[in-house]
């Protein structure tokens, strides 16, 4: 059980792409089919981001002001003089990178989301002419129409 | 991450899935698509990749459902399964 749980988003991935698919597959629309492609695809991307989880306690990828500046004052900078840089850099506190979740796999999926998009823009653009041509979206008769030696 | 809230999102993710395959209306299913993008979205803001969950709000969520409804209104409604 508990297996499972801790691992939950892995399980859903695989039934989410398995629902896609069933749908690519199995289904006669061709609206349909794309509506499963876009699940499969959405399935792939979940996978990816669920890698970059880190657990409890991390948190988006973004750092506060104190973590890139240091937490030194503006007064304290004017008193040190010459050797202001070297105080800044030892006042940068550690950032410890169990905190942050790792944005990787977020950057490749960014790409793989508009790619997506792309796809299933010019697969709706395709089945639009299909349509006119035949005169249905149904892959049967479709079938029939091209075994009949129609258009 | 929040467990309960993760467990929640994904199981209406899957059965969202399977009613915009089951439904016959394609306007219908093009909507249902839309909710489980915005789903997909919430689960990623979730899971810390706030850039990801963005990106699938305004272009998955967004533009696909628009294209897909543009391309019902030009073909027909109807769905055989």
């Amino acid at each position: 059980m508990e297996f499972i749980v801790n691992n939950f988003n892995y399980w859903i991935y695989v039934i989410l792409m398995m629902i896609g698919l069933f749908a690519m597959i199995a289904k006669n629309n061709l609206i349909k089919k794309l509506v499963g492609m876009t699940i499969f695809q959405t399935a792939i991307i979940l996978f990816y981001v669920s890698i970059g989880v880190k657990g409890e306690g991390a948190t988006i990828p973004i750092l506060s002001y104190e973590q890139v500046h240091g937490t030194h004052h503006v007064e304290e900078a004017d008193h040190a003089g010459e050797d202001d840089s070297h105080h800044a850099q030892a006042d940068l506190p550690e950032i410890d990178a169990r905190t942050i979740t790792n944005p990787i796999p977020h950057v490749l999926m960014l790409t793989a989301i508009v790619v997506g998009v792309a796809t299933l823009g010019v697969a709706l653009a395709i089945s639009q002419r299909i349509f006119h041509f035949y005169g249905s979206l149904d892959e049967d008769v479709i079938l029939a129409k091209i075994q009949k030696g129609d258009g | 991450m929040i467990a309960v809230f993760d467990i929640c999102i994904l199981i209406f993710l899957v059965a969202i899935a399977i009613i915009a395959l089951s439904v016959k209306d394609l306007l219908a299913s093009a909507m249902i698509l839309g909710i489980y993008s915005f789903l997909m979205c919430l689960l990623w803001a979730e899971m810390g990749a706030v850039d990801v969950a963005f990106t699938e709000a305004a272009v998955g969520a967004g533009v696909s459902t628009v294209i897909m409804i543009a391309t019902v209104y030009q073909t027909s409604r109807k769905s055989s399964d």
